[in-house]
């Protein structure tokens, strides 16, 4: 019984299959992209972000309608081109990063729903939006894919500067000019692993399976790497019980993915050591010294 | 032991750094000797902190230039402590080993020994046995004990370091002091910018006081009176939104 509900429709259908390993990729690349975002303090920016790929990948589409080529390349140009912009911004005018990445984005996000609304009809509207991870073609699973690859490859060159470059920005441009690697480095992946999800969860929730699960991994775990790893799995089974959810319960794919990473949230939220009922439960009587 | 010697470590020539064309450090003129122990003094907003970050390279001239004879891998720099994020999930010895990165760079892992050397800093800074712990979880002298034993890994030429005592207990001052000395007696160059008109006195041969413009630099005794300390207060207070353009030639003050 439980292993037809739980086994059953990956073993039945194919759709199921490919949505699963979507989610397999999305969690093992956009997760620790999440979480470097979480602690860098820039979970907003990630989600600013993942408004600013919308107009590259609408004027992909104004131009070749549903293509998954034309989409992606303009999705990531858009991506990195807001990222520099608003850096830019940043350091050479009184705007602060927050308020020039504001600034773009809702730019873009005007820009990107105008584009579409040009040529499109409200079902393109909402596959933007809203992504369609239980209609994953071959050519958009391999994209998925290839970026996940391309970001665990790029975390594991990266690791170091992109630890110090966290914590203590100014030590390793002293050391080293690996900073402005790490920095743009981290910045082109934040925008790959976001067109990498806009297509399964679309612009709107691609950030959720970044943030959520690295929140909630922040609560548990006390070092890095256990993070890294926990939020991973969070990621991964928030992708099985939503895909679960949306097929029992008959529910769009995609939100019911980010709840579940939300609801695992806020589970974590409140029985985790760094949440907020946890400490609370057990209390252990303090120690000498 | 090697004491002073004649060559200078770093140089300024007619250095004028500043934000938004005012000048923070105004016609910086003169030279630091090879293994130097300077003290670099003033009030609040005299330029202390501007100085070092520019010798970094984390700020541009806004006129004239300086020189440091040592490589840029020779150079270690201790900015104040509200540059670290405290938050951030890292080990005290992860932290601390970084300061192997000119051996380690971005990829390569920590060899027994270099791992047998970083519990031997720690030990040195009397924080053994705080390995595993998250900086996040440090007082703030123990952290600055960290940060030390980073540098001490860091085996740099010349030390440049930003207020290292502030907001630190006597006891780890009297420590932190003594590892101090201890790189000036192997003959290490070191600018470091103090507060503590004391401890410049009885530990700093050397020292430039700044406000704004150059008030003294030179012996500590020579430079540290109160006529002079007073000229500091009353100019590190000035700034006028409307001054005009300044022409004034270098004025040369030999170390």
């Amino acid at each position: 019984m439980i292993f037809d509900f739980v086994l059953g429709p990956f073993l039945e259908f194919e759709f199921m299959r490919r949505a699963l390993a979507g989610c397999l990729a999305l969690a093992l690349g956009a997760t620790p992209i999440g979480l470097f975002l979480l602690l860098r303090r820039m979970s907003l920016m990630g989600d600013a972000m993942s408004h600013a790929v919308l107009p590259g990948a609408a004027l992909g589409y104004l131009a070749f309608g549903l293509s998954l080529g034309a989409m992606t390349v303009g999705g990531i140009i858009a991506g990195i081109a807001v990222a520099i912009a608003s850096g830019w911004v940043a350091r050479s005018s009184v705007l602060k990063e927050d308020a020039s990445l504001a600034t773009f984005y809702l730019m873009s996000l005007a820009a990107g729903v105008l584009i579409v609304s040009l040529r499109g009809r409200n079902l393109d509207l909402l596959h933007v939006l809203f992504g369609s991870v239980l209609a994953l073609d071959g050519g958009s699973l391999l994209l998925i894919a290839a970026i996940s690859t391309v970001t665990l490859f790029a975390l594991a060159l990266l690791y170091r500067p992109l630890v110090l470059e966290c914590f203590d920005p100014v030590f390793l441009r002293g050391v080293s000019r690996c900073s402005p690697i790490a920095h743009y480095g981290f910045l082109i992946l934040v925008v790959l692993n976001l067109v990498s999800g806009f297509h399964a969860l679309g612009t709107l929730m691609a950030v959720g399976i970044m943030i959520l699960p690295a929140a909630a991994a922040r609560l548990w775990a006390a070092t890095l790497p256990t993070m890294l790893v926990l939020a991973v799995c969070i990621a991964l089974l928030s992708g099985v019980l939503g895909l679960l959810a949306s097929f029992h319960a008959d529910v769009p794919a995609g939100p019911a993915i980010i709840l579940v990473a939300g609801l695992l949230h806020v589970a974590s939220l409140v029985l985790a050591p760094g949440g907020l009922i946890g400490p609370r439960l057990v209390r252990r009587p303090h120690l000498e010294s | 032991m090697t004491g002073p010697d004649s060559r200078a470590a770093v140089s300024f020539e007619n250095l004028t750094l500043g934000y938004d064309r005012h000048p923070a450090v105004h016609h910086l003129h003169g030279a630091v000797r090879t293994g130097t122990l300077l003290a670099v003094v003033g009030p609040n907003g005299a330029g202390k902190s501007t100085l070092l970050k520019a010798l970094v390279g984390e700020l541009a001239p806004l006129q004239g230039s300086f020189r440091i004879e040592v490589a840029p891998r020779q150079i270690a720099y201790l900015p104040q402590q509200n540059e670290i994020d405290r938050s951030f999930p890292v080990s005290v010895f992860d932290m601390v080993a970084m300061g192997l990165w000119h051996t380690l760079g971005p990829l390569r892992g920590l060899t027994q020994e270099q791992r047998a050397r970083v519990m031997e800093v720690l030990a040195q800074v009397g924080l053994a046995g705080l390995e595993r712990r998250a900086i996040g979880t440090l007082s703030g002298g123990q952290l600055q004990r960290a940060r030390f034993a980073r540098l001490m890994l860091q085996d740099a030429r010349l030390l440049l370091l930003d207020e290292p005592f502030n907001a630190i207990d006597s006891r780890t001052t009297e420590d932190l002091v003594a590892l101090m000395l201890g790189w000036h007696a192997e003959g290490r160059t070191i600018l470091a910018v103090l507060h503590d008109l004391e401890r410049v006195r009885r530990y700093f041969p050397e020292c430039l006081l700044l406000a704004r413009e150059t008030l003294g630099f030179g012996p500590t005794h020579e430079i540290l009176t109160e006529a002079r300390l007073a000229e500091a207060r009353r100019i590190a207070e000035r700034f006028d939104d409307h001054a005009p353009v300044c022409h004034r030639p270098p004025i040369e003050i030999a170390a």
